[in-house]
């Protein structure tokens, strides 16, 4: 009998304590609504209006740096990241470079994102620190495959 | 002729309060337990970009459902598949012919109550009718031809019809209170006083018979603390064959077994249409003194003071939803054989005695 009565107000309780956020909530934000306090009544971001800053240490697109003063990536194709990449999504074809001091720079470099983990092993498996997961770019989403498929020309921006 | 068309304009101003609830319903439900859970809710639906915190997303999921694929599954009965939500529609519908919004007002020399039908059964009516509605699960549940389906339609049969039993003891209780069946004659006993100022509302006399009936009704509505017949998150229930429209009509009822559970709280334990101390001519404090208001302001006050508990019980209904986990299938057939049924037997027991002494 007693135990009953206890599970009964331990129900009780729980409602109580959803009808009082609910009624604090409310009440925030029907204040907020007349621009009487800054207090949120939710913790919702509404996303596309307002964004989340992203921590610095969030993975999101890649991007292949560039050499100082000029155009052209500084990787060197050595497929590291390639080889450590679990989902096998980038490929690169390497060419030889004009430049006698840089033996290879990649020809192609593509990262196949409808394939990409973003585990960011192929950003730690870089010697040169040619490829970067810091765009800030997190909308990746396309309406076919294709356009999720990345060229150099799309991860040098 | 003009009588006719007075029930004909009763008739369809109940449906279309009823309805236009049951929408809104489904929007005060998303935007309260989003409130609670401490979120925004639904609010992106918009007509020319006006958005008025989510008021159009009602309609916009009646376009999407309307335009839904209606499949009916090639194994299912044909004729019992498509008749089974509308059946559960139909049983809920009706129930509110029996609701009384208001008192009797006077146009032009004629007494009107504000109530399509005033019968002398009305609460055996409403019991009824939501007994009928069973149909409508065990149809569904059957016909579906899925095991999945007739084992979901047999749990919802059966908690169904073990609540019924508590739901319609609970309300003997009242019944012998005021002694009468017809909801417009308890209405109006609940406007007198008890010791002189508080009035004399099924709640303060049937204390007990209240909660046992909110907790059957609860499972009445197949909602969550007692969802098994639907099991929506986990477990497959007896509409899992239906899509569309069909579908749609499976969940309009449910909103409006919410109002009607609603109507019948506010209707039978808390006054109806009754605001205390406010008689005929206007307000009668018992502490002295009155504050006399037109015949007509009355009725808007009766009116809105039934629409306001009715929206009261749907909030509570709506918390209590979005506040509990799910019962486990013995633990809720233990509530009803061994709880709510032997508590009503008392609670008639009791009632029996007190108003014998």
């Amino acid at each position: 009998m007693k135990q009953a009565f206890l599970y009964l107000w331990e129900i009780l309780k729980g409602s109580l304590i959803t009808a009082r956020h609910f009624w604090v909530n409310l009440t925030l934000h029907t204040l907020r609504l007349f621009r009487l306090t800054k207090r949120q009544g939710a913790v919702t971001i509404q996303y596309p209006e307002v964004k989340r800053e992203i921590s610095p240490r969030h993975r999101s697109l890649h991007r292949l740096m560039k050499r100082e003063g000029s155009d052209k990536p500084r990787c060197v194709a050595c497929l590291l990241c390639a080889t450590v990449c679990p989902s096998e999504c980038i490929l690169i074809e390497a060419a030889e470079d004009p430049d006698p001091d840089i033996q290879k720079v990649p020809y192609r470099f593509i990262i196949d994102l409808s394939r990409c983990c973003f585990c960011g092993f192929c950003v730690e498996a870089c010697p040169e620190d040619a490829l970067r997961m810091d765009s800030g770019r997190i909308d990746l989403a396309e309406r076919d495959r294709g356009s999720l498929v990345y060229e150099m020309d799309r991860l040098l921006k | 002729m003009t009588d006719i068309l007075i029930t004909l304009v009763k008739i369809v101003g109940a449906l279309v309060w009823f309805l236009t609830l049951t929408l809104y319903l489904t929007w005060a439900e998303r935007k309260e337990s989003a409130v609670m859970q401490d979120r925004i809710g639904a609010n992106r639906a918009n007509i020319l970009g006006l958005r008025l915190i989510g008021l159009f997303q009602p309609f916009a999921d009646a376009i999407k459902m309307i335009f839904k694929e209606d499949f009916t599954p090639p194994f299912a009965r044909k004729f019992l598949h498509t008749l089974a939500p509308f059946v559960s529609f139909f049983f809920v519908a009706v129930t509110v012919a029996a609701m009384p919004f208001g008192d009797r007002i006077r146009v032009g020399g004629r007494t009107i109550t504000l109530q399509v039908l005033d019968m002398d059964v009305g609460l055996l009516f409403i019991l009824a009718m939501l007994s009928l509605g069973i149909y409508g699960i065990l149809l569904s549940g059957w016909a579906s031809n899925n095991r999945y389906a007739l084992l979901g339609g047999i749990r919802g049969v059966a908690q169904v019809i073990s609540y019924e039993v508590a739901l319609g003891l609970s309300l003997v209780g009242l019944v012998m209170v005021f002694p009468s069946l017809r909801l417009s004659h308890i209405v109006a006993e609940q406007g007198k006083l008890l010791f002189g100022f508080l009035p004399k509302w099924g709640i303060f006399l049937q204390p007990l018979g209240f909660i046992i009936f909110f907790v059957a009704a609860l499972a009445e509505t197949k909602r969550v603390p007692f969802d098994m017949p639907e099991g929506e998150s986990e477990i497959i229930g007896f509409f899992t064959e239906y899509s569309g429209l069909k579908w749609g009509m499976f969940m309009m009822t449910d909103f409006m077994e919410i109002i009607i559970i609603s109507c019948l709280a506010a209707t039978l334990f808390f006054g109806g249409w009754q605001v205390p101390w406010l008689g005929p001519q206007g307000f009668v404090f018992p502490w002295g003194g009155h504050w006399l208001i037109p015949s007509w302001l009355v009725t808007v006050f009766q009116v809105l003071a039934f629409n306001l508990k009715v929206v009261f019980f749907c909030w509570l209904q709506i918390l209590i939803r979005w506040t509990y986990p799910r019962m486990r299938y013995d633990q809720l057939m233990d509530l009803g054989w061994k709880g709510l049924i032997p508590l009503s037997l008392m609670n008639i027991i009791i009632t029996a005695v007190l108003l014998r002494i």
